[in-house]
Formats: structure tokens, C-alpha cells, sequence
């Protein structure tokens, strides 16, 4: 059949049309590329009136093809590609050019401007015509979904689905879901109960008909691809058995052995070597840390099996694996606060008196270590003056470039519990403060009126090294205040560092298993930062909370239940549509040498060892083209972007390219 | 066979070694079988067929011409020309016809550089020539002019000349592939105009040795190790080329434990055999550091020209080294 090729090119305003001419592109189009039978401007190509320009051409000239000439494909190439469809054109004969983002955005000469833009549009041309009718594939969506992390945002996500009505697995690493909510005493900027209100939202999750709950477990494998994807989950062995044990919790009264407790206590507390983290831990089956545990590392004690009333402790258990099927994964995998030993001048770890943000939150937490008691390591001296040092680890191109986003609330919560239960003097320092969330700057107002010092700077220093009498036997905390323009000395009693938020340390390996990759910082990518801020490049993982960025409570909660929702989505409608642009190997000239193996991102390559040949599983291919690129047989070809169709792509984009140069070569 | 009125065969060399034409010999008694079936008008190696002969024949009165070798010189272009139009079925018959091959490499330099390098530094080739003689393509004598053939800056494989019906792979090609193009040629069964006479896979596909996913973190250079019997070379380090090199020989190299040099040339589909083998093996790297990246393939791959386009490099998209143009 001969090409019949309808060209459209858009004068987006004067977007399009100021730096090109696009009557010239048009006219000179229709003239001279073969095959061309229509070929038009129009105002805006994207309006109704313009799309259906195309739907009556394609009907009444019997187009093959049809270029779009306008913006970005990633604006408009669902619009164009719809209204092919529409008249009975398969959507992929569609191809759109840039114009606007390509040439006349980056331009002022219209003369070189319209000159590119043929170029473009004979590339688009000589494309399309090579172009072949691909349809989208479609798959049944199985209606559970794993979460992968039970701090607030997973516990949020989980909550919306399983209320939803529909089945959820929930994996948390630790022995207890909660996160790092559970460790906090009060929230900003309503100052209520962290433990008050997550507690009723953890109990709903472990009781909840249609919550499975795999606590002290970690993710191992992902496989498998939207809307069936096959998990498997590594449970780790508490040494208890689940279905034996009632959570009284007399193993952990007995057992001899106490630990420091550096996960839920921050170090500042003890627990046993048999141990649930927290009062409201659930479930409230306790895990033996094999580290510590008299039996494990002496042969000696069995204490708490010799107590259990029901003989719920097995020393024998292994790690088991467990296998499910789910349809989506949402990916709520929190962060872990900046080690702040890495910033020595700081003194944390050498200078007693100073503290981390999340050492300070058990401090002054109610079921914290001193019952809520703001007092020194001696565990009895109430300080008398409390410095806070602002963005430790964030802001800072030597660490982390970002803002933390919270710690500037959290300090200026720290602020006020400390106003209110001690009489010390409070002093912030800070490079900014941050307060863009309802009632956050109201909340700054009240610290200020409250009696908070504000000194606007960053912290050089902080150092027991007295220069003056009054230093004597204190921190003093050394910064330049850019407001006063000089440096300041404070000496204080106790140092709380705002340590920022990081991605977790196997935050990477983690999304690879699942398909998803990290920003620079490595914070979970977002399909899009702006409208599509849950879901990733991986079909079916979404993301929320912190492991996408820092946010604060009510952020991370929104996230979550934002992902529960594209999921319910996704369950409503049963089935998934797959873009049909996949790559697909030519298994009787596959020679089987593996090289593809090891480098899809989506895990869709698989080897046939009876065969010996590589194997695309359509299903899970995104169609990025990396294997197509590294095949060295060339037998693997990517759909909608083969051999034939880019060169021809090329050789119009050079359409008017010198072929001197061939003559050059075969001269003399 | 022996029914049919016998047909007319050429066999030519043009910039080669030779090889090719011993590989003719090697498909031993059945060389009997294609005296048989076709006269050899001209197969200047070992008949006595004379340009002249041909230059008198009708156009198209040759049924096949074998052609091997690669277009270096102007008396080389003309008889890729008279033997294209004398010729029903031209064959690029080896790597050299092909794609270049070895004499292709010499693209790397100019005309001026390969006749410094032979008649001036070279040693073995002109071992005096104080007056820096050079050759000319004409030479008044006294007794007349004397012309020789125009040597080019670039060399181009056959199909950069003329058009080439079919192309027959391998340096040289295996005795059973050609005499498999004889009988595909005899029995009139040849595959579509413009294809390889060949398989269309890999030497992977041909090579017993067991594979596993690739990680490559060391290159070696074949002297430097003696690669274990079993494994996929290239998993040991070896640039092995036959993840890239069309299939056919039945993996010889391998078989001796030697790497894949890419006689063969690239696959169907393939429109550049160097840039996909790179492409292939930078995707292998055991690693994401880039100076860690450089330093494995500095030290392991010193000769990528070399390496890579061993074969093809007439043949590949660049073609050849930038010549430098003198203003």
C-alpha cells in the first residue's frame, strides 16, 4: 500500500509559530517529502477543532500516517495518538516531532529555526511511514497488595486497602510495626500524643481481617510484573512461636541479660535479650537477639523457655521463606537519621552532653528512659541551658544538599517541651527556619513569644575548651550570627543536634528489586515530581512517606493513602493494559551468549537452558532498549524503535545533509 | 550435472593474501566436480584466463564470478567493474570482498603514510632508497610512458564499488560453506539477492563451552593467561568476538581455546560489527565506577581498532580515520 502521510504543524500560540515558520514548514513538507498528502497548520493542533482536522483527513484521504508536529510527546502524544484511534488509525502510526521544546524554545532565529524544524518533520516522516500497528496487551490484576515498611505511611496505605476490602500483606523489618512515629514523644505543631494516636491505627492493622502481617521479615526477591508480581519474604526467627505465644511478656521480665538498646531506645535505654521494642509493640510476640542472649553465646540460661507458660520459645527455629502473589507493591520503606558522628566538630559521641534529635525524643518521652524527665547523662542534673544546632547533615554540600524538612519543627517542638518542663534557656541556631505547613509558622510565632533565642547561623563548633570564666564545665557552641554580623559564643549545659533524614542504607538494593530507582540523594524517583508524585517507572510500585523524600506526619500519611488509592484503582478495574513498545528476542538466531542476561532494570530477561536462547518476558518489559542496544547479534529488536525506522529517522533528519562527503571517501 | 551445458566461472583477487584462493583448493576432489560443471575463464592464480578474454566477452556471459579481496587500487576497481558486468552472480567471497579485513585496517592511515612506512622506514620491503623513489601512475621513459595502477588513500570492499549479488563470509571461508554456496549456485537455490551465504546466529550458538551471566572485571590479552577449557572465554577475561561474529565455522577458535578474532564479520541486522561488539561488552563491565571503567578497558584493550574492527573496519559506518585536510 502506498504511504498516504498527513503532516500537522502547530503554531502553539506563538510558541510554536514566533520562532518558526510554520506556514513555510507546511507548504515546503507537502511539496517535497514523498508520500505526503496532506499537510496543514493550525493554531493550536491540541484543540478540539485541530484534532479533529486529523480524524477527517484520516478519514477522507485513507492516511497511512500521521506526523504531529508541536510539543513535547510527553504533553500531547496521548491526545494526538487518541484521535488517530478515533478515526480508525492505529494510535502507534502516529508520530509526534517537538517543535517547541526542540527548536523554537531554544532560538531566536527563525531563518535556522524553521530550517531544523523540516528536518524534523522529514525525519518524523520517513519514520512513520516504517511504522507498524502495535496493540496494547492486557493482564488480569490480582487483588492483594504487599506494603513494603510499617512506619506511618505503609500503616496508612495498608489501612485504606484492607478497609477497602481488599487482602494486604504487610512486611516490616523490625519486630514491631509503628516506625519511627512509635519512638516520638509529641507531634508538631499540635503538640499531641505520637504514641496516642498511631497506637489505635497499629492495633486496627494486627487485627484487621484482611491484613497479613509479617513483622521481623525482609523483602528478598520481586518477580513477576503489574498486576502479578510473586514476592518472597524472608522471616526472620524470633525463637518464638507465633501461634504459641500470648504476648505476656514474663520471658522478658525474667530474662537476666540487658542490653543496651540502640534501635527503639536510641541507645538511651536498656531492654532484655528477649525483648518486644515498646509496650504497644505489635504484635506483642517478642524476638531473641542471638547476639546477647546467654543461651546463644554460652550454651547456658533458657530462662525464658523454662518460664513460657504455653512453651511458645523454640531456640531450633530457622528463617523461613514465605512466597505470595500480589497484584502491587507499595514501597514505604521510611529513612534512618544522619549519623552525626560524621561531623566530629559537633562532638557527638566524644562530648557527653550532646544529643541527637532522636536520643532527645526518647528523653523527653513520657515511656522514655527518665519517664519524660529533660535531664544530663548523670540522669539526674536538669540543664540549665539547651542549645539546638539546626540542619546537621542537611544543607550542607559536604553531606546531604537537601533540606530535611522537618527538623526545623522538630526544634522548635524541642523547644517548648523544654521551655515547659525545665527553666533552662533555649537557644536555635539556624541557617533558615522553615515553616510552610499549616499552623507550622504559627506555631514558630509561639516559640518566639515563648521565649526561644533565635540565633541565625551556622555552627562551627561545639567544645568543652573554655576561653573565658563563665565557659567553665560548659558546651560552648561557636557560630557566626549573620544577622549581628559577629561570632558568638554560647556556652550551654546540654547540645541537641537536628541530625536530617536519610534514605535507608539498603534503600537502593531494595527499589532494584522491585524495579524502582533512586534521585542522586537516594530517595525513592516518583513517576513525576509534580503529577504523579506515587507512582514509579515500574508499573504497579508505588511509593510513600519518607523513602520518596523528606516530609513530615500528615505528608506521609496523604502519601500513603494516595498509593492505597491507585492501588484500589488498579483492583477496581481488574486489569492492566501494558504498552505495547517491547523489546522481543528472535529465539531461532538467538546463539544463547548471554550477554542480555544480567543487564535488564525490569528483569525481563530470562534464559531457556533446555534451548539455550534468552527470552523477553513481555509482560514485565518497559521496552527502555538496553537490550536491544547490547544484543551484539543484533537479534533482539525493540518495537517501534527498530533498525529500519531509526535510520530512516536519521536520513531524514539529513535530508539535506552534503553527500559529498561519500564522494570524499572513494576519492583518491 | 554432467547433462547441463557447462557454465562459465571466474574466480578473482583483488587487494588480498591469497588465502582465498588455496580455500577454493580446499574443498579437495570436489574441485574435480566443479570442473565439471562449469569452464574456469579466468582464475589468474591458477589458470591462464587473460583480462583480455573477458573484455571481449558479452555482458552477463559469465554465470559466477567468485571476487575476493578488497578495492585498493585503480586496476582492482576496474576489475570489480568488468567482472560486475560480465558476471550474472557476483560473490564478495571472503572477508577482504566483504568487509575490508585486513588490508582494510590500512584506512586507519593515508596513501602517504603506507607508502612512508614501505618505502621509506620500511626495512625488509625496500631496504635502500636514498632518492626516496616513490611509485608514480605514469613515468615518462625514454621508450614511452609507463603507467602503474592508482594506489588510493581508502580502501573499500566490493559492494562500496559494485553491486554484489551474494557474500560468501570467512577469512578465508570454510572449505564445506563453499562448496555449500557451489552447490546452492548449482542447483540454482540461493537465497535472496543481497544475503550472506551462511547461518545467521553467532559463534555462541556453535561453541560448546558452558555460559553463565557475564561480569567482567579484568581483560587479558591471550598471552597472558591459559583460559580454562570449559568455560565461555569472554567470561574469563578473553575478548572473545564470538558473541558478535556470525556463525559458521563451527567455533574453530574457541575449539583450541583461542579467542573468536571475527572473521566472519556481523549477523544480519547488523549495521556496524565493531560498535556492537563494544556495545555488547561495555555493557558487561563488572563495574560503576568510571576511572575503574577506563583503567579495565585501557589496560586490557590497548589496540581497539585492533580488537574490535580487525575485519570490518572498511565496511563499518566510520569507514576509516579522519583524513586531515590539508588547507
Amino acid at each position: 500500500m502506498a504511504d498516504k502521510i498527513g503532516i500537522y504543524v502547530c503554531h502553539c500560540g506563538s510558541n510554536i509559530a514566533g520562532t518558526i515558520d510554520v506556514e513555510e514548514v507546511a507548504r515546503w513538507a507537502g511539496k517535497n517529502i514523498e508520500g505526503v498528502v496532506v499537510s496543514r497548520d493550525y493554531k493550536f493542533m491540541c484543540s478540539s477543532l485541530g484534532q479533529q482536522m486529523i480524524e477527517d483527513d484520516i478519514k477522507n484521504e485513507g492516511l497511512t500516517g500521521v506526523v504531529v508536529g508541536a510539543c513535547s510527546p510527553h504533553l500531547h502524544e496521548k491526545t494526538f495518538r487518541n484521535a488517530c484511534k478515533r478515526a480508525g488509525l492505529n494510535p502507534f502510526l502516529c508520530q509526534m516531532t517537538n517543535l517547541r521544546e526542540h527548536v523554537s524554545w531554544v532560538n531566536s532565529d527563525k531563518a535556522a529555526g524553521t530550517k531544523k524544524a523540516k528536518a524534523l518533520i522529514f525525519a518524523a516522516a520517513e519514520r512513520v511511514k516504517r511504522q507498524k500497528p502495535l496493540e496494547p496487551m492486557e493482564v488480569e490484576v490480582n487483588p492483594a497488595t504487599l506494603v513494603v515498611g510499617g512506619g506511618i505511611a505503609g500503616l496508612q496505605a495498608t489501612l485504606e486497602l484492607a478497609d477497602a476490602g481488599y487482602p494486604v500483606y504487610l512486611v516490616e523489618r523490625e519486630p514491631s510495626i509503628g516506625g519511627h512515629m512509635a519512638q516520638f514523644d509529641k507531634t508538631f505543631p499540635t503538640l499531641d500524643c505520637s504514641a496516642c494516636i498511631l497506637t489505635p491505627k497499629m492495633s486496627e492493622v494486627g487485627q484487621h481481617e484482611n491484613v497479613t502481617l509479617l513483622t521481623y521479615s525482609e523483602l528478598e526477591e520481586v518477580s513477576g510484573s503489574v498486576g502479578n508480581f510473586k514476592v518472597k519474604i524472608r522471616k526472620k526467627a524470633r525463637y518464638v512461636d507465633e501461634d504459641k505465644c500470648t504476648g505476656c511478656g514474663i520471658c522478658i521480665e525474667k530474662c537476666p541479660r540487658k542490653v543496651i538498646d540502640n534501635a527503639f531506645e536510641a541507645g538511651m535505654g536498656y531492654r532484655k535479650a528477649i525483648y518486644s521494642p515498646f509496650p504497644q509493640a505489635v504484635p506483642r510476640i517478642p524476638v531473641i537477639d542471638t547476639e546477647n542472649c546467654t543461651w546463644f553465646t554460652r550454651g547456658k540460661c533458657r530462662v525464658c523457655s523454662k518460664v513460657c507458660p504455653t512453651d511458645a520459645v523454640d531456640y531450633d527455629q530457622k528463617d523461613e521463606t514465605v512466597e505470595l502473589n500480589v497484584g502491587n507493591i507499595i514501597m514505604a520503606t521510611g529513612w534512618k537519621l544522619f549519623d552525626c558522628k560524621r561531623i566530629p566538630q559537633y562532638g557527638f559521641g566524644r562530648l557527653a552532653n550532646v544529643y541527637t534529635s532522636m536520643e532527645f525524643e526518647r528523653l523527653c518521652n513520657a515511656a522514655g528512659p527518665t519517664s519524660g524527665k529533660i535531664v544530663m547523662r548523670d540522669g539526674k542534673t536538669e540543664p540549665k541551658s539547651v542549645a539546638i544546632v539546626h540542619c546537621v547533615g542537611s544543607r550542607d554540600v559536604n553531606f546531604n544538599p537537601y533540606c530535611s524538612a522537618v527538623c526545623c519543627m522538630a526544634a522548635l517542638k524541642f523547644g517548648h517541651l523544654v521551655l515547659e518542663k525545665t527553666k533552662a534557656e533555649v537557644y536555635s541556631f539556624y541557617i533558615d527556619i522553615r515553616t510552610p505547613m499549616k499552623e507550622y509558622e504559627e506555631f514558630y510565632q509561639r516559640l518566639l513569644g515563648e521565649g526561644m533565642h533565635f540565633i541565625r547561623g551556622k555552627v562551627a563548633e561545639v567544645t568543652d575548651a573554655a576561653r573565658r570564666p563563665e565557659e567553665h564545665g560548659k558546651l560552648i557552641v561557636q557560630a557566626e550570627d549573620t544577622l549581628l554580623g559577629k561570632q558568638r559564643r554560647i556556652p550551654v549545659d546540654m547540645v541537641i543536634l537536628m541530625g536530617g533524614l536519610e534514605p535507608q542504607a539498603d534503600a537502593k538494593e531494595l527499589g532494584l528489586k522491585c524495579g524502582i530507582s533512586c534521585s542522586m540523594a537516594g530517595w525513592y524517583t516518583e513517576r513525576h515530581p509534580k503529577l504523579d508524585p506515587v507512582a514509579t517507572m515500574t508499573d504497579g510500585v508505588f511509593v510513600a512517606g519518607v523513602c520518596q523524600g523528606p516530609k513530615d506526619i500528615p505528608a506521609a500519611v496523604a502519601q500513603g493513602a494516595a498509593a492505597a488509592a491507585r492501588v484500589a484503582g488498579m483492583i477496581a478495574k481488574g486489569i492492566v493494559t501494558i504498552e505495547p513498545i517491547v523489546a522481543s528476542i528472535d529465539e531461532e538466531n538467538c546463539s544463547g551468549c548471554r550477554i542480555c542476561n544480567d543487564l535488564c532494570p525490569f528483569n525481563a530477561i530470562e534464559y531457556d537452558e533446555e534451548k539455550k536462547v534468552s527470552r523477553v518476558i513481555t509482560a514485565l518489559c518497559k521496552g527502555c532498549g538496553t537490550c536491544v542496544a547490547a544484543c551484539p547479534a543484533g537479534v533482539i529488536t525493540g518495537a517501534h524503535f527498530n533498525n529500519e525506522q531509526i535510520f530512516a529517522e536519521i536520513d531524514g533528519i539529513l535530508w539535506d545533509a552534503n553527500p559529498q562527503a561519500e564522494v570524499e571517501i572513494a576519492s583518491v | 550435472m554432467s547433462d547441463k551445458p557447462k557454465g562459465k566461472l571466474a574466480f578473482y583477487w583483488a587487494a588480498s593474501c591469497g588465502g582465498c584462493d588455496i580455500s577454493l583448493l580446499a574443498i579437495d576432489e570436489k574441485i574435480l566436480d566443479v570442473a565439471e560443471a562449469f569452464d574456469i575463464v579466468l582464475w589468474p592464480c591458477a589458470t591462464d584466463g587473460k583480462v583480455r578474454d573477458v573484455e571481449k566477452m558479452a555482458d552477463g556471459e559469465i554465470d559466477v564470478c567468485l571476487f575476493n579481496g578488497g578495492i585498493r587500487t585503480s586496476e582492482q576497481e576496474y576489475m570489480a567493474q568488468l567482472l560486475r558486468r560480465k558476471s550474472k552472480v557476483l560473490v564478495a567471497f571472503g572477508s577482504c570482498a566483504c568487509e575490508g579485513c585486513i588490508p582494510g585496517l590500512t584506512n586507519m592511515n593515508t596513501r602517504q603514510e603506507v607508502f612512508d612506512t614501505v618505502y621509506k622506514e620500511g626495512s625488509a620491503t625496500m631496504p635502500e632508497n636514498p632518492q626516496d623513489v616513490r611509485p608514480q601512475p605514469a613515468t615518462k621513459m625514454p621508450e614511452g610512458t609507463l603507467h602503474l595502477p592508482i594506489f588510493y588513500d581508502t580502501l573499500r570492499t566490493l559492494d562500496q564499488t559494485v553491486e554484489v549479488d551474494y557474500y560468501l563470509p570467512g577469512c578465508p571461508p570454510e572449505a564445506e560453506n563453499i562448496w555449500k554456496a557451489i552447490v546452492a549456485i548449482l542447483e540454482n537455490k540461493l537465497p535472496p539477492k543481497g544475503s550472506v551465504i551462511g547461518l545467521n546466529t553467532t559463534v555462541c550458538d556453535e561453541c560448546p563451552r558452558t555460559r553463565g551471566e557475564k561480569k567482567i572485571k579484568k581483560f587479558y590479552r591471550t598471552w597472558e593467561i591459559i583460559p580454562d577449557e570449559e568455560t565461555c572465554l569472554l567470561e574469563q577475561g578473553l575478548l572473545c568476538c564470538g558473541i558478535a561474529t556470525r556463525a559458521g565455522c563451527g567455533a574453530l577458535c574457541p575449539a583450541v581455546n583461542s579467542p573468536c578474532i571475527g572473521c566472519h564479520g556481523a549477523n544480519d541486522g547488523v549495521a556496524d560489527f565493531g560498535a556492537r561488539l563494544m556495545s555488547a561488552l561495555a555493557s558487561v563491565i563488572d563495574s560503576d565506577d568510571p576511572d575503574e571503567i577506563r583503567r579495565i578497558i585501557e589496560e586490557g584493550i590497548p589496540d581497539p581498532v585492533g580488537n574490535f574492527y580487525r575485519f570490518s573496519l572498511a565496511a563499518s559506518q566510520l569507514r576509516r580515520k579522519k583524513k586531515v585536510v590539508r588547507g
